[in-house]
């Protein structure tokens, strides 16, 4: 069976020249970089070039990247290294409702500290509104944290602006760039960002490696507390392969970065195209204007089915994708970020999300193209909600059963 | 995740659909939860002859609820309402942990079809 993988926004191949570039580090050039001796003095050089390699993607310095564990870390650092450093300033954060957990869960974790946190709505597009942003702004605002475009729905946000906004109010401004970094420009510099956080297996690094962009001049708490490392930002032996994996890995994205974007683009609007002309009732989530959306995203619910279900069905034929439903969200409510978009419930289970990546080919398109319209029909006409012609139980309280069960 | 069996139900799964003039009906779960289960039934002298179910939900759900129409088509009414949710489980090898209670419905939608047709009965 073909195997064809559409799910790069959860995690991508290590390219074959980031492998490459790493091998040497695992068996040969093994050593600690903070030694003195020769073993450490072969891989200090390396960690450096990764650090150029990143700065570059990001139009910052050198010394303005910090080497990390993963997304997740850098999220938790930039939030709560700002609030620990600047509580004596204030106490008030704005984030939005359509985050990555990494940082709704840190915010939320802040507020049992007693910070006030406010999440910013978004409209069905999924779209912020900056004018509601602004004046969310107070003088006890310590941070503004907005990624840079979203996981699931693959929309881009205006970062440029709000850095203009933060910019004016002389507020910090953090942004979740894991999604964005490596597939469009991320400019720290143009955008007038403080910190913003990548992560090495979505662009082609293996997982395990991080950085965050730490605007010079930028007063933060340790959050790693140990060795001297990182400028004493962030204790840890450094991950030696993995940081040299992942400057490879930004230095192949910011090459290949309009070739990329024009290729996947096209295979991502074929799809898009094919799947909302042929198959009815299909819900497109996110910014209907392509050009607002990351070049690879496509998000759809197929009415009247459940998401997991369809994954694996996709899963029998090869096919790798992800959904928003409560089955594959890990807990009992579909997706955050649709329940924000006000998408209705049953739309929320079936929200399904391609993610592809340079790999994917013409070919594959045409595959699913060919098998989705009948996967869908099947999974309807086993659908209760499908041709229904009485009202959809929607809550707990039209459900005797499982009240029961919970009681 | 799932064993053999549960997958075997869910790729191919048996008796769907819905019964015309069914002798009972019953729905459980909510579009909240993302479950939700609607048998169908033919009853002749309180003994089965036929069930056929619906299924909005994920890959246990649609499991379970193809097992349950096996296991009841043949037994007797009071045969069937015995039947547990954690027997059709167990019929299918076991569910992942998540899925026992959210999923695991179907012996549920078919005592509330066998309510249903009681209610008309008698």
């Amino acid at each position: 069976m073909k195997k064809i993988y559409m799910d790069n926004n959860a995690t991508t191949a290590v390219k074959p020249e980031v492998l490459e570039a790493m091998l040497p580090y695992f068996c040969e050039q093994f050593g600690n970089p903070s030694s003195v001796h020769w073993a450490g003095q072969m891989v200090g050089g390396a960690i450096e070039k990764a650090r150029g390699q990143v700065a570059k993607l990001l139009n910052c310095a050198s010394a303005e990247v910090i080497f990390l564990s993963c997304g997740s870390e850098g999220d938790n650092y930039a939030i709560k290294g700002t609030a620990e450093a600047l509580k004596g300033k204030g106490n008030h954060i704005i984030t939005t409702a359509v985050e990555h957990p990494a940082v709704l869960e840190t915010c939320e974790a802040l507020e049992k500290d007693g910070f006030a946190v406010t999440y910013l709505k978004v409209d069905q597009d999924g779209m912020l509104d900056l004018a509601e942003l602004e004046a969310a702004i107070t003088d006890k605002t310590i941070l503004i944290s907005v990624m840079w475009a979203n996981n699931e729905t693959g929309n881009i946000f205006p970062i440029e602006k709000i850095g203009e906004i933060a910019k004016k109010y002389k507020v910090r401004f953090h942004t979740d760039a894991v999604q964005a970094a490596g597939k469009i420009p991320v400019d720290v510099r143009k955008a007038n960002v403080d910190m913003a956080v990548i992560s090495g297996h979505k662009i082609g690094a293996p997982k395990g490696v991080g950085a965050m962009y730490l605007r010079r001049g930028t007063r933060i708490s340790r959050f790693m507390h140990g060795g001297h490392q990182e400028r004493n930002r962030r204790a840890g032996t450094h991950n030696v392969p993995g940081i040299v994996g992942l400057g490879v890995a930004c230095e192949s994205a910011l090459q290949n970065m309009e070739k990329d974007y024009a290729y996947v683009r096209n295979l991502r609007d074929k799809l898009e195209k094919g799947i909302l002309s042929s198959i009815p009732e299909v819900k497109l989530n996110g910014h209907p204007d392509a050009d607002l959306r990351l070049p690879n995203t496509l998000n759809v619910s197929f009415d009247y089915i459940e998401g997991e279900s369809l994954l694996l069905f996709f899963d029998m034929i090869g096919i790798a994708a992800s959904s928003g439903s409560a089955c594959t969200s890990g807990s009992l409510e579909p997706s955050h970020v649709m329940g924000a978009m006000g998408v209705d419930i049953v739309l929320a289970h079936s929200s399904t999300r391609f993610s592809l990546g340079s790999d994917n080919t013409e070919e594959e398109i045409d595959f699913i193209l060919q098998e989705l319209p009948a996967i869908v029909q099947r999974l309807r006409e086993m659908s209760p909600l499908y041709k229904r012609e009485g009202p959809t139980p929607l809550s707990c309280d039209d459900c005797r059963m499982v009240h029961r069960a919970y009681a | 995740m799932y064993t053999e069996k549960v997958m075997d139900h869910f790729s191919n799964p048996r008796n769907v659909g819905e019964i015309e003039n069914a002798s009972g009906v019953g729905e459980v779960g909510n579009a909240s939860c993302g479950d939700i289960m609607r048998i169908s039934l033919q009853v002749e002298d309180d003994v089965i002859q036929d069930v056929k179910f619906k299924t909005f939900g994920c890959g246990a759900a649609i499991a379970t609820s193809s097992m349950v129409t096996e296991l009841a088509i043949g037994k007797t009414i009071d045969e069937a309402l015995i039947l547990t949710n954690q027997a059709v489980a167990e019929a299918l090898d076991g569910l992942p942990a998540a899925k026992m209670h959210c999923s695991n419905l179907a012996a549920d939608a078919l005592h509330e079809a066998i309510k249903n047709y009681k209610e008309q009965n008698h």
